[in-house]
C-alpha cells in the first residue's frame, strides 16, 4: 500500500497530466476549426484558396472598381496585386475609415465557386502609414513594377 | 538644451542603477550600510527619470520640433492637454513613461522599507534596479526619445494619431504601465526570497499588497483600454481578442492566479513553489506583452513603428529575465515543499481549481496569440478569430464563477459536507429560480446566458449572506471587504458580458436625411448632416433624434472627422450612456444619393463590464490597505526565524470559518 503522501502526489501528477493533455487536445481541435489562412490574389485566382471556407484574402483596391448599390449598403470592388491577378469582392456593410481606392486592405469571408469573394469583414488599419504585414511583400513588388 | 539634459539624466539614472545592483545584490556583508545606500540610489534613479520625462514633456509643450519624437507625434494646432499626453503617445515616449513608472514602484518599496529585513530588502532593490537598468539601456540604445532633427528641423509636427487625441489615451497607458511594471515587485520579492532561502508565509504576506496593487492597476488599465476601444474605434465592440489586448490580458490572468495563490501561501504555508512560478510568470508575461506590442511581430491595432532591433532587444532581455529566474527557481525552490493536508471541499482545493482554470485560460490566450507567429516562420499568414477564444472562455468563466460563488461557504482545510449541502439547497435553488424568471421574462436566449445569470446571482447571494453573518459577529477586516467587493465585481462583469454579447441590437443601415429607423423599441430619426469645426479638425456631424417607447427623446451627434495636419479620417461615435443600456450611433461613409451609412447599436448592460472591473480593482486596493500589512513595522533585520505557518501552529484544527482572503 502506498503511504498517503505518495498517494497524494500520484493523484496530483495524474490530475496535471489529464488537465494538460485535455487542454492541448482541445486547443489543437479549436485551432483547426477556427484558423483563417491568408491568401494573396494570385492564390485566390489560381484556385489554391479553398472554396466556401472562411479565409482571409488581401490586396489593393483597384482604381475605379468600387460600385455601390443605390438603396442598400451593398458594395462591390476589385482587389488586385497589380501583377495581373485580381478578384471581385462583395460586401454588405460599413467600410472602414481608411478604405479607399489604391489602399491595401484585408477581407475576411468565403470564396465562392464562381470566383467571387463574399466578405463578412473588411479590414483597413488605423494608421495611414500602416500596412498589414501580409501585404508587405506584395506592396514592395507593386511599387517596383510601377516605378 | 532640455532634450540633452533629459538624455544625460537617463545615463545618470543608469549609472545609479548599476551602483544599486552592486550594493543590493552583493552588499550582504554590511547589510545596514547597503540598505541606506540602495535607498538613496533608488531616490536618485527616480529623480533622474523624472527629469528626463519632464524634459520631454516641456519639449512637447514648447513645440520643439527639432526633437524627432516631438516632430512625429505633435503639431502646433494640438490642444495643450494633448501635447502633454502625446508624450506617451508613441513608442519612445511611452517607454520613458514606462521607466519612470518603474522608479515610482521602486520608490514605493523604499518608503515601506521598515517592514522588511535589511538583507531581503537589499536583494529586492537589487533585482528591481537590474530590471530598471535593462529598461534604461533599451531606452538609450534603441528608443531614444531625445534624438534631434538638426539642421533639418521641420516647421511643424506631423500630428498625433487622432485616435489618441482623447481622454482615454491620457489615462489608459499610465494605468496599464503601473500594472505591467507593478508585477516586477512581486517578481523581485520572489527572487529575493529565493536568494535568501526564505520562501514562507511571511514572505507571502510581504508580497501580497504589492501583487494586489499591481493587479488593481492592471485591471483598471485593461478596462480603460476596452472602454476606449468601445467609444473611439466606432465599431461598438468592447473586446476584439486583438494581440495587443491579449498582451495585457495574459499578465492579468497570471496575476489573478498569483494573488489567490499568495493567499493560500500566507494563510496555510502551502502552494509555495507554485506561487513563485506565478510571480515569475506574471512579470515575464508583462515583458512578453511589451515585446508583442513594440516589436510589430503581430498585426495589431496598436501600430507602434515596426523595428526588428527593438524586438530583438526585448526578446533577449526576456530570455535573460526568464532564464535566470527559472534557473534560480530550479536551484532553490526544490527544498521549499511543505506538506499541508487539505480535503476536497476546502478553500485550498478551490484555490487550486481557480488556479487551474486561470492557467488554462492563459494557455488559450498564449496559444491563440503566438500561433500566428509560428505560422509566419513557415511563411504562412493566418489569423485566429474570436470564435477560437470564445469556445474556451465561455465554459472556463462559468466554471470559475461557480468556484467563486462557493468561496464564502468553504473553510480552510476542510468543510463539513452538511454545510455545503445546506448552502446549495438554501441558495442555489432559489437563485436558480429567480435567474430563470429574469432570463425568461427578458429575452430567452441560450442556456449559456441563463447559466451566467444564475451563477452571477449565486455569487451575490452567497457573498451577501456571508457579509451579514460576519458583520453580526464582529467587524471584518478591510481585506475581507476587498475580497467581497472584487467577487461582486466579477459577478457584475459576467452579467454585463453575457447580456451585451447576446441581447445587443446592431444595425448597419443606409439612411437619407428624414429617414426613420427602428432600433429595438426606439425610433431613430436622421435629421441630416452639419459641418462643424474643432480646434484641429473639420467634421461632418450627423444629427440624430432617438425617441424611446415612453415618448422621451434625446439627440446624438456622431462625427466623421478629418484632421487638418495628417489628413486622417476618424469616426467619433455618438453615445447615450446609461446604467442599464447604451444607445450608440456612428457614421460610416457618405453614399451616393445624399445618404450615409450609419451604424445603430443598442447595448444593454455594456457598462457593467467596466464597472465590474472597477469594483474588482477597488476591492484589491481595499485589501492593500488592510491593517495587518501595516502592523509589520519594526520586524526589520531579524533573521528568518518566523515559523513557516503561524496560523497552523496556533490552531491545529481548521479555522472555524476561514479568514479573509
Amino acid at each position: 500500500m502506498m503511504n498517503p503522501k505518495r498517494k497524494r502526489r500520484l493523484y496530483m501528477v495524474v490530475f496535471l497530466l489529464v488537465t494538460m493533455s485535455g487542454t492541448t487536445a482541445a486547443l489543437m481541435l479549436a485551432l483547426e476549426q477556427n484558423i483563417n489562412m491568408f491568401y494573396p490574389p494570385e492564390e485566390v485566382v489560381s484556385g489554391v484558396a479553398p472554396v466556401n471556407v472562411p479565409i482571409r484574402a488581401g490586396g489593393m483596391v483597384a482604381e475605379g472598381s468600387v460600385q455601390r448599390s443605390l438603396d442598400s449598403l451593398a458594395v462591390r470592388f476589385v482587389l488586385t496585386d497589380h501583377q495581373g491577378a485580381d478578384f471581385e469582392v462583395m460586401y454588405d456593410g460599413i467600410l472602414p475609415d481608411l478604405f479607399r481606392e489604391g489602399q491595401g486592405i484585408l477581407v475576411q469571408g468565403e470564396l465562392q465557386a464562381d470566383g467571387n469573394f463574399v466578405a463578412r469583414e473588411v479590414l483597413a488599419k488605423h494608421d495611414e502609414n500602416y500596412m498589414p504585414p501580409e501585404l508587405l511583400d506584395m506592396h514592395a513588388d507593386a511599387s517596383d513594377g510601377a516605378d | 538644451m532640455l532634450p540633452e539634459l533629459g538624455e544625460f539624466s537617463l545615463v545618470l539614472a543608469a549609472c545609479l542603477a548599476i551602483l544599486a545592483i552592486g550594493f543590493g545584490l552583493f552588499g550582504q556583508q554590511r547589510a545596514e550600510l547597503s540598505r541606506r545606500m540602495v535607498s538613496s540610489l533608488v531616490l536618485g534613479q527616480f529623480v533622474f527619470c523624472l527629469v528626463a520625462f519632464l524634459a520631454l514633456v516641456f519639449s512637447f509643450v514648447q513645440d520643439d520640433f527639432s526633437v524627432a519624437y516631438v516632430a512625429s507625434h505633435s503639431n502646433s494646432l494640438l490642444p495643450w492637454y494633448y501635447k502633454i499626453s502625446a508624450t506617451w503617445g508613441g513608442h519612445e515616449g511611452s517607454f520613458l513613461l514606462w521607466t519612470l513608472t518603474m522608479t515610482v514602484w521602486m520608490l514605493a518599496v523604499v518608503v515601506r522599507r521598515d517592514n522588511y529585513p535589511a538583507r531581503l530588502y537589499n536583494k529586492v532593490i537589487g533585482v528591481l534596479s537590474l530590471i530598471n537598468l535593462g529598461f534604461l539601456a533599451f531606452a538609450l540604445l534603441t528608443s531614444n526619445p531625445f534624438t534631434r532633427l538638426i539642421p533639418l528641423t521641420p516647421a511643424d509636427g506631423a500630428d498625433l494619431n487622432p485616435l489618441l487625441q482623447d481622454f482615454g489615451l491620457i489615462v489608459h497607458p499610465p494605468m496599464l504601465y503601473a500594472g505591467y511594471i507593478g508585477l516586477a515587485v512581486p517578481f523581485a520579492f520572489a527572487m529575493a526570497a529565493l536568494l535568501e532561502n526564505r520562501v514562507d508565509s511571511v514572505w507571502a504576506r510581504w508580497s501580497r499588497p504589492w501583487s494586489n496593487a499591481a493587479w488593481a492597476f492592471l485591471t483598471v488599465g485593461i478596462a480603460l483600454g476596452s472602454w476606449w476601444a468601445y467609444y473611439e474605434l466606432g465599431w461598438g465592440g468592447w473586446w476584439f481578442w486583438d494581440p495587443s489586448e491579449n498582451a495585457s490580458f495574459m499578465p492579468w490572468l497570471a496575476a489573478t492566479a498569483l494573488i489567490h495563490s499568495l493567499a493560500v501561501t500566507e494563510k496555510r504555508g502551502t502552494f509555495k513553489s507554485w506561487t513563485l512560478l506565478l510571480a515569475i510568470a506574471g512579470f515575464s508575461l508583462s515583458l512578453l506583452g511589451g515585446f508583442i506590442i513594440r516589436s510589430g511581430v503581430l498585426t495589431s491595432v496598436h501600430a507602434f513603428a515596426v523595428d526588428p532591433q527593438r524586438g530583438v532587444f526585448i526578446l533577449m532581455f526576456l530570455a535573460v529575465v526568464v532564464g535566470s529566474a527559472l534557473t534560480l527557481y530550479g536551484l532553490r525552490a526544490g527544498g521549499e515543499r511543505a506538506y499541508v493536508g487539505f480535503q476536497l471541499f476546502s478553500r485550498e482545493f478551490f484555490m487550486l481549481i481557480n488556479n487551474v482554470i486561470l492557467v488554462i485560460a492563459l494557455a488559450v490566450v498564449l496559444w491563440g496569440t503566438m500561433a500566428p507567429i509560428g505560422y509566419q516562420l513557415a511563411d504562412q499568414h493566418i489569423s485566429i478569430g474570436p470564435p477560437f477564444f470564445n469556445a474556451f472562455y465561455v465554459p472556463l468563466m462559468l466554471l470559475l464563477a461557480a468556484a467563486v460563488a462557493l468561496v464564502p461557504v468553504l473553510n480552510w482545510k476542510r468543510t463539513p459536507s452538511e454545510k455545503i449541502t445546506s448552502t446549495i439547497v438554501r441558495t442555489l435553488l432559489p437563485t436558480g429560480l429567480v435567474a430563470f424568471l429574469i432570463w425568461y421574462l427578458t429575452a430567452p436566449d441560450t442556456l449559456v446566458v441563463y447559466a451566467a445569470l444564475a451563477l452571477a446571482l449565486w455569487i451575490v447571494v452567497t457573498h451577501g449572506l456571508d457579509v451579514v453573518r460576519r458583520v453580526r459577529r464582529q467587524t471584518p477586516p478591510l481585506a475581507y471587504w476587498g475580497m467581497t467587493l472584487a467577487h461582486l465585481g466579477f459577478a457584475m462583469s459576467i452579467t454585463g458580458v453575457a447580456i451585451t454579447s447576446t441581447q445587443s441590437i446592431e444595425e448597419d443601415v443606409r439612411m437619407e436625411a428624414g429617414d426613420i429607423r427602428a432600433l429595438g423599441e426606439a425610433q431613430v430619426e436622421f435629421d441630416g448632416i452639419k459641418a462643424v469645426r474643432g480646434p484641429n479638425y473639420e467634421a461632418q456631424q450627423g444629427q440624430f433624434t432617438v425617441t424611446q417607447p415612453d415618448g422621451s427623446s434625446f439627440a446624438l451627434y456622431p462625427e466623421k472627422r478629418q484632421y487638418l495636419a495628417g489628413g486622417n479620417v476618424m469616426t467619433e461615435a455618438g453615445i447615450q450612456g446609461g446604467f442599464f443600456a447604451d444607445t450608440y450611433i456612428s457614421l460610416g461613409e457618405p453614399l451616393p444619393g445624399d445618404a450615409w451609412a450609419v451604424r445603430l447599436h443598442y447595448k444593454p448592460l455594456v457598462r457593467w463590464i467596466w464597472l465590474g472591473a472597477l469594483c474588482m480593482a477597488a476591492g484589491a486596493l481595499l485589501a492593500v490597505f488592510d491593517a495587518r500589512y501595516r502592523r509589520l513595522r519594526r520586524r526589520q533585520s531579524q533573521p528568518a526565524v518566523v515559523p513557516v505557518n503561524p496560523q497552523l501552529k496556533a490552531q491545529p484544527n481548521a479555522q472555524p470559518e476561514g479568514g479573509a482572503v
